[in-house]
């Protein structure tokens, strides 16, 4: 005996085949309009971008036409510049992102289980929290030098801070009803957390691994912009240095494309952790 | 007294005041309770009463501040699987299918795999929910949520259920279907089964005794055998004369303990 509500959502009608042909091409003119309509904007900003210069309206040293740009991203992309670069910048990049991984994850965990360590840490985590990462990057640089180390510190510091907040709130948001059901099925602490605290907060702390994501490559490019030999950020700084300018752009717009890519990979991993958490934010 | 599963001994369970908020408060006070191996206990009372309180003190997730609570004759330290609750809220790990959810119980006991999967189909079956093992719990309505609780606690086969309210969030004919599907697991499976709850009608219908609570501070105020004769006989149970009388009996004893109940709050406020 079953209560009638929740059905296997299996009543979907089926297309007769006569009328599939034309019910796929317009699903996928629907597509194409709505793949039109979500890059409209982006193209507008290209074709903006092409002829504000070639009309004069801006200067076009300073603002080359997009399509200059592009030759010249493709000229560092067949010499292998661009390849050394980004090749540079990632590893730094995803090392600080992967360090802050497995030391801010464990820590986060720690404080938000044990409450002594919270109230003793959590003064001093809201100083550090609240100091931007890149004013600290001169103390780096005076300690551990101009090499990959500091640039793999300064990234390391600002992932571990949205990782560890995220941890430390995912497992304090645990439903303390889960908690009581699992004690009173006489679980002990560390199975309680293995089989409890742990899975509960996965797509929090996901959500913090996605955030520092994006910062890693954020701060990474500010600080390979002081002293560094390759990377995307010494690119684009060295590029304006030297008055290439198209140089310049090919290296932004390489940097913005990287981000997307990173952010969109952390989004689907985050989809991926949090798929039974539909009934936390509809209920 | 020996022949008590359960009793409730002159217990007392005060909650220290929270700051700035006033006094300690005294959610039990001297009650004590007995429920024998097998029976269908339902305690009624007012809300506010400390119900939820007499069941986390059996439930071993609170200790009383005076008196013992004893199941089989020795005192309860801390929760086990001899003692399975069922909540309100269900409190099913999202993450976890309805298989996984009932298999928890099984984890914690360290049954191997095999044997609890087996365990699992069983009483996935006797909750009538065979066929929706691999669905996770925002899939699922309320009724069927609670249907896994259900099964979540039996599985590890605990000699006591203890149920708060269960069906006080589901409407009332899930909850009517659902009180019947209760009657004929606790037939089938003979456990003792103490059920909370602050309906009348659910009290009559499913307790073979019934403990009414006074308000707060809680004592027993009264126990009620119910007499409702051959209850599977009956096409309409709730109509009956008896159920009626039963009925009127505790809704007569509740009356002067929600008035108490209320007028308490009132002063709260008024002096609060």
């Amino acid at each position: 005996m079953v209560d009638v509500a929740a059905r296997p959502a299996a009543t979907r009608p089926a297309v007769s085949p006569v009328a599939a042909a034309p019910a796929r091409s317009g699903r996928l003119l629907a597509l194409g309009g709505r793949a039109l309509h979500r890059s409209v904007a982006l193209l507008a900003l290209a074709a903006i971008w092409e002829t504000v210069p070639r009309t004069g309206l801006v200067d076009r040293v300073f603002l080359p036409p997009l399509s200059e740009v592009l030759v010249a991203w493709w000229e560092l992309l067949r010499s292998g510049q661009l390849a050394e670069h980004v090749g540079a910048s990632l590893t730094r990049s995803l090392t600080g992102l992967a360090l802050a991984v497995v030391t801010a994850i464990p820590l986060g965990l720690l404080i938000g289980w044990y409450r002594p360590l919270a109230d003793l840490l959590s003064p001093l985590l809201e100083v550090f929290r609240n100091t931007a990462a890149l004013a600290l990057l001169p103390v780096f640089v005076l300690i551990l030098g101009l090499g990959e180390t500091s640039k793999i510190a300064l990234v390391l510091y600002a992932c571990s801070w949205p990782i560890l907040l995220n941890t430390i709130a995912g497992v304090k948001g645990v439903d303390p009803l889960l908690v009581r059901s699992a004690r009173s099925m006489g679980l002990d602490h560390l199975r309680l957390f293995q089989k409890v605290i742990l899975p509960a907060s996965v797509p929090t702390i996901f959500t913090g691994v996605r955030l520092a994501g994006a910062y890693s490559i954020l701060v990474l490019v500010a600080a390979e912009m002081v002293g560094a030999k390759a990377g995307l950020g010494y690119l684009v700084n060295y590029a304006q240095y030297n008055f290439a300018i198209p140089d310049m752009y090919a290296g932004i717009i390489t940097i913005s494309a990287i981000g997307l890519v990173v952010n969109q990979l952390l989004v689907a991993g985050e989809r991926r952790f949090s798929t039974w958490r539909v009934d936390v934010t509809t209920a | 007294m020996s022949t008590d599963k359960i009793l409730f001994d002159r217990v007392r369970k005060v909650f220290p005041g929270r700051r700035g908020a006033g006094g300690a408060v005294t959610a039990l006070d001297d009650l004590t309770l007995g429920v024998r191996p097998g029976e269908f206990l339902v305690v009624v009372g007012p809300s506010g009463c400390g119900k939820s309180t007499l069941l986390d003190l059996l439930g071993g997730l609170a200790t009383p501040s005076d008196g013992q609570v004893l199941v089989d004759g020795r005192p309860v330290t801390g929760p086990g699987l001899d003692r399975g609750i069922v909540f309100q809220q269900y409190a099913l790990l999202p993450w976890r299918t309805a298989a996984g959810n009932v298999a928890f119980g099984l984890e914690a006991k360290g049954l191997p795999r095999r044997e609890r999967a087996e365990r699992v189909a069983h009483h996935l079956e006797l909750v009538g929910l065979t066929g929706f093992a691999d669905r996770y719990p925002h899939e699922l309505s309320g009724g069927m949520k609670q249907r896994v609780a259900i099964a979540r606690s039996l599985a590890y086969d605990p000699d006591v259920l203890l149920m708060d309210e269960p069906f006080a969030a589901l409407d009332a004919q899930t909850r009517d279907s659902l009180q019947d599907e209760l009657v004929r697991i606790w037939q089938a499976t003979g456990k003792t089964v103490v059920f909370i709850t602050h309906g009348i009608d659910e009290a009559v219908y499913l307790g073979r005794r019934v403990a009414v609570m006074t308000s707060r501070p809680g004592r027993i105020k009264q126990v009620i055998d119910i007499e409702l004769g051959d209850r599977q006989a009956e096409e309409d149970v709730r109509s009956t004369d008896a159920f009626r009388h039963h009925r009127h009996q505790i809704w007569t004893l509740l009356r002067d303990e929600v008035r108490a109940a209320q007028s308490a709050v009132r002063e709260e406020a008024r002096v609060g």
